[in-house]
């Protein structure tokens, strides 16, 4: 439908400026999500999509701000709803170019259920999930991401609750489509966004995010631009999967683990696994989704990314072949349904 | 009220009576197929021309052990040669099927009713389970009723013999002997049900040809044995001219609520999650695929509105149903679309409560939930069907207001008229009055909470619009603008503006009609499905001459302009609901009018007599 829409009457060229709004953001200065909202403004116009077939739709949370910063159609909902909004927006409107913006409070706590739902029933939409592992805009309670032990406001001998992994969770719901990146990489995170888009089906996005205020520097043991090479793993396609300063190490599974090993000593890169994200099997993708620092590098990039039919155009087709096949309703044929009789 | 004609050419030994109206309860076990019984008596009355108002009486548990007490299904059939309203207080026919759906309906029937009993199951396992100490068909404890002891377990068998059904098939089609027998008695011709069989059965012809076996033999046994000395004939119903179908409440809601579709020019999408008793309209619009119906099961009620909120802001006609414990969930999604100021469409067949409560049973208690059940100053609109036949056009009406003052609205039903059925007069489409969705289109002037000066709706500026990009939320909008603002005086005068514009729908609110007396006397007011009741309460009450009138609020809020005048034109009012009170509580708060209630909350019906007892009470 989008590129209908584009055969028809050419999309005026856009840039950034053209989806910022007049509003003034308000996130913490030094948050993570200026930096999101500056991919996904900076993004949009390279999507090939007319700027009002655009809509964002988030719940409540910092992150749930966005739209209001994005000059497209934008719904800011209540706490772990967006995805049944998105759903049912994309449902009744396939040809739109619908994106949530969620945390890891909205996703996967308040509106834990929906997430489950909306992947397992490939909604053909954008989810860009926030994860900065603590609860901001409340000032500062653990969240289901935080790990176990975490002191906060909430907590001031310590979770006790295991935190969730994002990725894990989505690919345990079905979704086709899973990816990671991080705030302070700017090209990366506009590639995924792009990917994430492209992707028929729920794409599902989760950003390290820091919180500057209630939990600074959650992710720079690893994210930290002079330890990243070696303390993550930036996956591509088709590739083996190596890491470190010097590419000098790698990953296998060993007795259906994942095992992080040195190149050289008789151990090559044909030793490796090859990244395959179209694999349909969700095993491999499933245990990259758990590696933590410091036993594992951090993966990032796209993890997952299958094609299976989406809910939408499921419910179009349907729709289509009833029309076909048993003509278009007439109403008088359904009030006139079962047994009739008149009365003189 | 039966007037006994002899009609003299009928050759058969036995005479044949005319009666007004019968009343008949059929009663068995879950998996006796009761409800498809009456179902089909229903459609054969109908299709004779007999007015009918129809009432099942579900258990709560789909298949209670078999012979229990808790596993007896019921469907009660009133047909008439008059106008009736209610499906009968009392039966005058009682069948029962087993001991335990003997034992649990016995109490309504009157001294002197009729009782055919399937008496081969009154057995000493069955009589245990229905915790009989002693068999009623032999202690005389039945003796002040005429009892019809009909071997229908064995019968059928016997019928179906050759059949070559296994014996369980066999025993599935002790419903339809005993529904043969019970058209012999009322004198119903077999062509209806033979035809529905055919259909239903097409394509198993052995199980066909058995069923349709069973229901001719059971006709036959009540033509040949001598068992019964009469049996009966109502005459068609003097109704008003047209055509006509058998309907129930929620099937008619489901057209009325792709009938307002097709009026607005705009697809529904309707997202719910099943709960009974609202299920069956999930089912009726699941099937509506041909008209570009979007059904959507979501996860659980909140995704249900959410998903009908998302649709609504893409421009459909958002629709969301559910029942009590459901419209629980729904209340922070309604508030949040009294926020955003959109069309949606929230349908509640009201059950017995409070929590999970009674799911197969009746009750209005939903009232002030649905009127007050969100955090928040946030009014929506109100609207209740008074019959089976208005929830058709309650639902257009709901979607009416929605549309046009872009706001939700509770349409409030109940399991009475959900499941209940009467005959329907085939609405003509090109009658009913279109609705206009008035997208905006224009950006040089569009401001999206700006206000139409006349209804205060908001401009309903839907995505794949150019130049109208915005955003909406639950968070308070400036004025106008609608960009998040916080100030107390905008707060204030928003908080105005959206009461305001639920106040101004009353423009659109047609009076309230009294049927009776201009002034003076005792005024009976009413709500939702207690409308049969009370009219057939007042009518009997002032063939006796009694001061007595009746009305009916159907637009709950707002209230039609003139409610406050009637009810003060009245020495006495009456309200009779199925809850404590809650519509009492609103007509007193707002009107400041000393209403006398009466209240049940049984789970079931009024009966007109004991509107007719409170009346009596009141005004002597």
């Amino acid at each position: 439908m989008v590129t209908a829409t584009r055969e028809e009457s050419p999309l005026p060229v856009l840039s950034r400026k053209d989806f910022v709004t007049d509003q003034e953001v308000r996130w913490c200065p030094g948050c993570g999500d200026y930096s999101i909202l500056a991919q996904t403004q900076k993004v949009m116009p390279e999507l090939g999509v007319a700027r009002e077939n655009i809509v964002f739709i988030s719940g409540i949370g910092c992150s749930s701000r966005l739209p209001y910063y994005m000059n497209t159609f934008g719904f800011h909902s209540i706490h772990g709803r967006a995805p049944t909004i998105a759903s049912g927006l994309k449902a009744s409107r396939p040809e739109l170019s619908v994106w949530v913006i969620t945390g890891d409070g909205d996703a996967l706590s308040i509106g834990g259920n929906h997430i489950l739902h909306v992947l397992r029933r490939n909604m053909d939409i954008q989810i860009i999930l926030h994860n900065n592992e603590i609860y901001g805009l409340t000032k500062g309670q653990y969240s289901p991401t935080s790990e176990l032990g975490k002191r906060t406001k909430s907590s001031p001998y310590g979770t006790i609750d295991a935190p969730l992994h994002p990725l894990s969770v989505a690919i345990g719901a079905e979704a086709t489509f899973v990816a990671r990146s991080l705030d302070n990489d700017a090209h990366h995170l506009a590639s995924m966004l792009l990917r994430a888009h492209e992707h028929r089906g729920t794409s599902f996005v989760e950003v390290y995010q820091n919180c500057n205020i209630f939990n600074d520097g959650a992710f720079k043991d690893f994210t930290a631009k002079e330890v990243r090479a070696d303390r993550m793993l930036f996956l591509e396609h088709g590739k083996p999967m190596i890491f470190g300063k010097e590419k000098d190490k790698g990953l296998r599974i060993n007795a259906m683990k994942m095992e992080v090993v040195q190149l050289g000593n008789g151990i090559t890169e044909s030793d490796l696994l090859v990244h395959d994200e179209t694999r349909e099997d969700p095993s491999i993708a499933f245990l990259l989704s758990r590696m933590d620092y410091p036993e594992y590098p951090v993966p990032v990039g796209v993890i997952r990314a299958v094609r299976r039919p989406t809910y939408d155009e499921l419910m179009t087709q349907q729709i289509d072949l009833a029309i076909a096949t048993e003509g278009e309703g007439d109403l008088r044929e359904i009030f006139l349904e079962g047994d009739t009789w008149t009365v003189e | 009220m039966t007037t006994l004609t002899r009609e003299p050419e009928q050759p058969e030994h036995a005479e044949s009576l005319e009666l007004d109206r019968v009343t008949i309860k059929f009663a068995g076990d879950s998996g006796d197929g009761m409800q498809l019984a009456g179902t089909q008596f229903t459609n054969t009355s109908a299709v004779l021309g007999n007015d009918i108002a129809t009432f099942p009486d579900i258990p709560a548990e789909i298949r209670a052990p078999q012979g229990s007490l808790p596993g007896v299904s019921g469907f009660q059939i009133s047909f008439s040669s008059s106008h009736i309203y209610t499906p009968g207080d009392a039966p005058d026919v009682l069948v029962a099927m087993n001991p335990a759906a003997l034992k649990t309906n016995i109490a309504d029937l009157p001294r002197g009713g009729i009782l055919v009993v399937n008496e081969d199951e009154f057995n000493e396992t069955n009589l245990k389970k229905a915790a009989y100490k002693s068999n009623p068909l032999e202690d005389g404890s039945l003796s002040s009723y005429r009892v019809f002891r009909v071997p229908v377990t064995t019968l059928t068998a016997r019928a179906l013999k050759d059949s070559g059904l296994t014996a369980v098939q066999i025993d599935r089609c002790k419903n339809m002997y005993t529904l043969g027998l019970m058209f012999w008695m009322y004198s119903r011709p077999l062509e209806t049900t033979l035809h529905w069989i055919g259909e239903k059965f097409g394509k198993n012809p052995p199980v066909a040809e058995a069923n349709k076996l069973a229901l001719k033999s059971g006709y036959y046994f009540g033509e040949t044995t001598e068992m019964f000395a009469t049996h009966y004939h109502v005459p068609k119903a003097k109704t008003k001219p047209g055509l006509y179908r058998n309907i129930t409440g929620n099937e008619a809601t489901a057209l009325g609520w792709l009938t307002a579709s097709k009026l607005a020019g705009r697809p529904l999408f309707y997202g719910s999650y099943p709960i009974t008793p609202a299920s069956d309209v999930l089912h009726e619009l699941a099937r509506f695929k041909r008209f570009g119906v979007k059904t959507f099961q979501a996860e659980d009620e909140i995704a249900a509105i959410g998903s009908a909120i998302g649709a609504a802001f893409g421009g459909s006609l958002g629709l969301t149903g559910t029942s009590g414990p459901g419209l629980a969930l729904k209340s922070e999604a309604i508030g949040l679309a009294v926020m955003v100021e959109l069309p949606l469409v929230i349908m509640n067949v009201q059950r017995g409560g409070p929590s999970t409560g009674l799911p197969t049973k009746t009750e209005q208690s939903d009232l002030l939930q649905a009127m007050f059940g969100r955090n928040g100053e946030s009014p929506v609109g109100l609207v209740a069907p008074a019959t089976v036949s208005d929830c058709f056009y309650m639902a257009i009406e709901a979607w009416r207001f929605a549309i046009k003052y872009r706001t939700p609205v509770i349409f409030l039903s109940d399991g009475y008229l959900g499941n209940g059925s009467e005959p329907w007069l085939v609405p003509d489409f090109d009658s009913l009055p279109k609705m206009d969705p008035n997208f905006a289109s224009d950006p040089a002037t569009f401001q999206p909470y700006a206000r139409d000066p006349q209804t205060l709706a908001r401009p309903w500026a839907i995505p794949g619009t150019p130049g109208l990009e915005h955003r909406i939320g639950g968070l308070e909008k400036a004025d106008i603008t609608g960009n998040v603002n916080y100030e107390a005086a905008n707060h204030n005068k928003m908080v105005h503006l959206r009461a305001e514009k639920i106040e101004r729908m009353v423009q659109d609110v047609p009076d309230i009609e009294v049927s009776g007396e201009e002034s003076g006397g005792l005024l009976v007011i009413g709500w939702g499905s207690t409308y049969g009741a009370i009219t057939t309460a007042v009518q009997r009450a002032r063939a006796q001459g009694k001061r007595v009138s009746s009305a009916h609020i159907r637009y709950i809020n707002p209230f039609p302009a003139n409610l406050g005048d009637v009810l003060k034109r009245y020495d006495q009012v009456l309200m009779p609901e199925m809850n404590l009170g809650q519509m009492r509580l609103l007509l007193r708060g707002k009107y400041l009018v000393d209403v006398i209630g009466l209240n049940k909350v049984s789970g079931r019906p009024f009966t007109i007599a004991e509107i007719e007892a409170k009346i009596t009470e009141m005004v002597g």
